[in-house]
């Protein structure tokens, strides 16, 4: 099982801040589970092709080869704006 | 003095942020520099009347720590200390807190300075805008991230 969570601008055009998907082999990325959802196709298509997106994996900034695997947190956000 | 020696504190709250106990809280020390960031009135021309202050629990806090820590670690510091807070947050008040303790003030100011550009480039808070014409989501600033990358190290 992976844990997937969506935060603000994203969170909004998706409709859904969390996720929990069955975990499969070929999702061993950031960039293949992005693919993965990307096939949902609307909105989904469309908001994670924006190249702004942060990507975290188990609470910590990841990029789009860091692995993935079963039992993981994973997070998807724009830019920080904080403070 | 080591990053151990450095007392290191870091908090996210929904509740406003009270400046005056969180500097008696602050230890003793030869230079103490604090920062608020407060919520200002205007953006991009707009009128803003409130923030909606999104964050994502744990990371947010392993981030303001991970800041606050590398602070301590690369100047002489006996205190470190973040409070952001979260939620509704209405125009003019307080959204950020940081307080810095050293006995030389160049730690200090330094120190402080590298928290904020730190905080404002890295760690998960999204701020949502609310004023007369309805609601939208901050962008991010080069400008912020050119002032982080002014602390890389070589």
């Amino acid at each position: 099982m992976l844990r997937v969570l969506f935060f603000a601008r994203l969170r909004e055009q998706l409709g859904c801040e969390a996720l929990d998907l069955k975990w499969a082999p070929e999702v061993n990325c950031v960039a293949a589970l992005r693919a993965v959802l990307a096939q949902r196709g609307e909105p989904w298509q469309q908001a994670l092709a924006d190249d702004n997106l942060v990507a975290a994996v188990n609470q910590v900034v990841a990029d789009a080869a860091t692995p993935i695997s079963s039992g993981d947190e994973v997070a998807f956000f724009p830019p920080v704006t904080g403070g | 003095m080591s990053a151990g020696a450095c007392r290191v504190q870091i908090g996210v709250q929904e509740a406003p942020l009270a400046p005056e106990a969180l500097c008696k809280s602050l230890p003793v020390a030869g230079a103490v520099v604090t920062f608020i960031g407060n919520v200002r009135d205007f953006n991009a021309a707009a009128e803003v009347a409130a923030l909606q202050l999104e964050y994502y629990p744990g990371m947010t806090q392993r981030s303001l720590q991970a800041i606050a820590e590398e602070a301590a670690a690369r100047w002489s510091l006996c205190a470190a200390q973040v409070v952001h807070r979260v939620g509704r947050i209405a125009a003019g008040e307080a959204i950020v807190w940081v307080g810095v303790c050293a006995a030389h003030r160049g730690d200090a100011f330094a120190a402080c300075e590298f928290i904020m550009d730190a905080l404002k480039t890295r760690a998960p808070f999204w701020k949502k805008e609310y004023g007369p014409a309805g609601s939208t989501w901050v962008e991010s600033r080069a400008s912020d991230i050119s002032r982080a990358a002014r602390w890389r190290l070589p």
